[in-house]
């Protein structure tokens, strides 16, 4: 068995200094520095135009309605079981797909739409980035394989970078299998270091901030 | 002893197409991280390094107590560890679970640990089909060739040369516009992935107190790997652990910077265990492969142990100039550049290719950049010491060198000596450079080190000189 095996080379190795329970790992530094929450929606869309991500910042629900029906301009979209998207009418609009449950139907759906719609648990101010958990409420294909990727989020849920999130959700394995951070369009350089959006993931995301 | 370089080096040193591409490419990559650890954009930049380092070598030096609490952790949430200590049993764990599954197409994303097991020869020498989605992974494997950098697998190849890739292989017309052939490769692989049975990827961290697999990309191909097909599984080497999810604020921020100038790359993925009750998608079974393959021999030694640190940012790549001059095929192994230079003579024995600690300047820059604090020069000094004595032709330049040390610790004779010689030194030629040495000097061992050197003329007045004419003591 290489379990064993492969434990045991390590505490030989380790010898004369075998592993101590009371040696405890480096004390967590993270650092929270206080910015309002009118600071982050511009550091935020800052961050994002930078990597050519466009930023919508809608007054109320009808402006985001609005937004999003552009950006759809009358292609397939399917939209995420999330509960904001439901509360501003998102799902609503024409055109979308909604409710769907089975993976396979997602899945099927997600590699036909030209635009995904989706909301968000947070957002980073400092790096421009989403931060979504796999759940009911999201799909991870919804926000992959349509080539347009949208995001409604409400603005109190941009934190102010990392180091906040992880001071907000410590144990992120505990919430969801999967926590993803999207920051920007799918990206490639590996010819020439040509820069290429939209390899694999979609090559334009759009963050409605209502 | 016998230092002879592959000959990959004089050819790569003559091909000068691939000199620009090695130049440019590399040198772009240092701008970028330069403008992203500066004091205005990150001040606390060497906090962060140090800290890392610290937790690096926390984490090395307790990896049994680690590697256990990450086991518990995953077979927690449901998904599997699978321990293995060579190549072969992780062949024989993908292929077992394949058949056992009816499993024909695997799509894999790019990782540094399967390279070094030839993972997917193996497998397709099964009958299985293994496709690298990676955009420059996918065309190394269909060029048939090894990744030339950590980072930028096909950085030495153009577009022409991927034109003539795609074309050969995909039987397609050609086409030289990057942005197409990225478009091609697109379409190709999206196929793939939505077919795919297995995803295999590797991991940038093991996150211990989450049973986590935690992995950086800019692509979206990690993400379709991970989540698409119904099986993934994560192969990482043992040494990848980090102590808790919060510890990712000081490593996400030092690897994307690191490797491409990035302050988050485009997608990080937290992956704990098999899709939860009520999750839509993700995959079904969950299972990571701890491979030691050789990684403990490297802990045995507690000066050397700090190569299992690195995080595979590729800086040190960049940042040397012999890897810029010599390219990523000239090393031996799957690692190159700085980090290979010292990791690779621990994994294989350094009489293997006793070259390889002599590769370096020991400039520094390598050390100066690393995000973890890695000493590289230090160790490459260890290793030559580790070839030095091994080695049988060493009686010659030992005396030379002892003579060397007896006439330096004599200030006196020091001084006679350095004058005699510049007394001896030839002309130079037209450039101001002295090509070549009187015969007493050019015998032997000097021989050969003579003929690839050029030397400066000697100055006219000695330091020595200088100093008392400056009224030094």
């Amino acid at each position: 068995m290489s379990r064993a095996a492969i434990l045991e080379r390590v505490r030989a190795a380790l010898r004369p200094a075998p592993s101590d329970t009371s040696d405890e790992p480096p004390a967590v530094k993270l650092r929270v520095p206080d910015v309002s929450i009118d600071d982050r929606v511009a550091n935020f869309m800052v961050a994002l135009q930078a990597l050519a991500g466009k930023v919508c910042l809608a007054r109320d629900t009808t402006e985001a309605r609005d937004y999003v029906t552009a950006t759809i301009a009358g292609r397939d979209a399917i939209a995420s079981n999330a509960q904001f998207l439901r509360d501003t009418g998102i799902v609503d609009l024409p055109g979308v797909a909604r409710g769907l449950n089975d993976r396979e139907q997602v899945r099927s759906a997600c590699a036909s739409a030209a635009v995904g719609i989706t909301s968000a648990d947070y957002a980073l101010a400092d790096t421009g980035s989403l931060v979504m958990f796999s759940s009911h409420g999201e799909a991870r294909l919804i926000s992959l394989l349509p080539p347009v990727h949208v995001a409604v989020i409400p603005r109190q849920r941009i934190l102010s970078g990392l180091d906040e999130l992880l001071t907000v959700v410590p144990k992120p394995a505990d919430r969801s299998s999967s926590m993803v951070f999207i920051t920007g369009p799918s990206r490639t350089a590996d010819i020439e270091q040509i820069l290429v959006r939209g390899v694999h993931g979609p090559g334009e995301i759009h963050v409605v901030i209502i | 002893m016998s230092l002879a370089l592959p000959r990959k080096i004089g050819e790569t040193l003559a091909d000068n197409r691939l000199q620009l591409a090695l130049y440019t490419n590399t040198g772009r990559l240092v701008e970028k991280r330069r403008g992203t650890v500066t004091d205005q954009v990150l001040p606390e930049y060497q906090e962060l390094r140090t800290h890392a380092n610290h937790l690096k070598k926390h984490t090395i030096d307790n990896l049994d107590r680690y590697l256990e609490e990450f086991e518990r952790n995953v077979t927690g949430r449901g998904g599997k560890v699978i321990w293995c200590s060579t190549a072969t049993e992780v062949a024989d764990f993908v292929l077992g679970l394949a058949k056992e599954r009816a499993a024909h197409l695997i799509v894999k994303s790019k990782s540094m640990t399967t390279e070094e097991l030839h993972l997917n020869e193996r497998l397709e020498h099964h009958g299985l089909e293994s496709v690298e989605t990676d955009l420059g992974e996918y065309i190394i494997q269909l060029a048939h060739e090894k990744p030339y950098h950590i980072v930028a697998p096909a950085m030495h190849m153009t577009r022409y040369d991927v034109a003539s890739v795609f074309t050969e292989r995909l039987g397609i017309e050609k086409e030289i516009v990057p942005e197409n052939q990225t478009m091609i490769a697109r379409r190709v692989l999206r196929e793939k992935f939505l077919k795919a049975d297995i995803g295999i990827s590797g991991a940038n961290f093991l996150v211990a107190d989450s049973g986590a697999v935690v992995l950086v990309e800019n692509e979206g191909n990690i993400r379709l790997t991970t989540s698409a097909p119904r099986i993934h599984i994560a192969v990482a080497g043992i040494e990848k652990l980090i102590p808790r999810a919060q510890d990712l604020a000081v490593f996400l921020k030092l690897l994307g910077r690191s490797a491409t100038g990035q302050p988050l790359t485009v997608y990080s993925s937290f992956l704990s265990g098999p899709r939860r009750d009520g999750e839509i998608d993700g995959p079904d079974e969950f299972y990571v492969v701890l491979l030691d393959n050789g990684r403990t021999k490297l802990l045995e030694n507690p000066e050397r142990r700090q190569s299992l640190y690195c995080i595979r940012c590729g800086a040190c790549l960049n940042h040397c100039p012999v890897y810029r001059k010599i390219g990523g095929h000239s090393y031996p192994w799957v690692y190159s550049g700085p980090i290979g230079a010292i990791i690779t003579p621990q994994f294989h024995g350094s009489d293997r290719d006793p070259w390889l600690p002599y590769a370096s300047s020991l400039c520094g820059a390598c050390a100066e950049v690393c995000p973890v604090k890695i000493d590289i020069p230090k160790l490459l000094l260890d290793l030559r010491a580790d070839v030095a004595a091994g080695s049988k032709l060493g009686i010659a330049e030992r005396l030379a060198f002892r003579m060397f040390a007896w006439i330096a610790r004599r200030p006196r004779l020091w001084e006679f000596a350095g004058k005699m010689m510049a007394g001896l030194a030839p002309d130079t030629d037209s450039n101001g450079w002295i090509r070549k040495l009187p015969w007493f000097a050019n015998i032997g061992p000097l021989k050969s080190w003579v003929r690839e050197r050029d030397l400066p003329p000697p100055a006219q007045r000695s330091f020595r000189q200088q100093w008392r004419e400056r009224g030094g003591a």
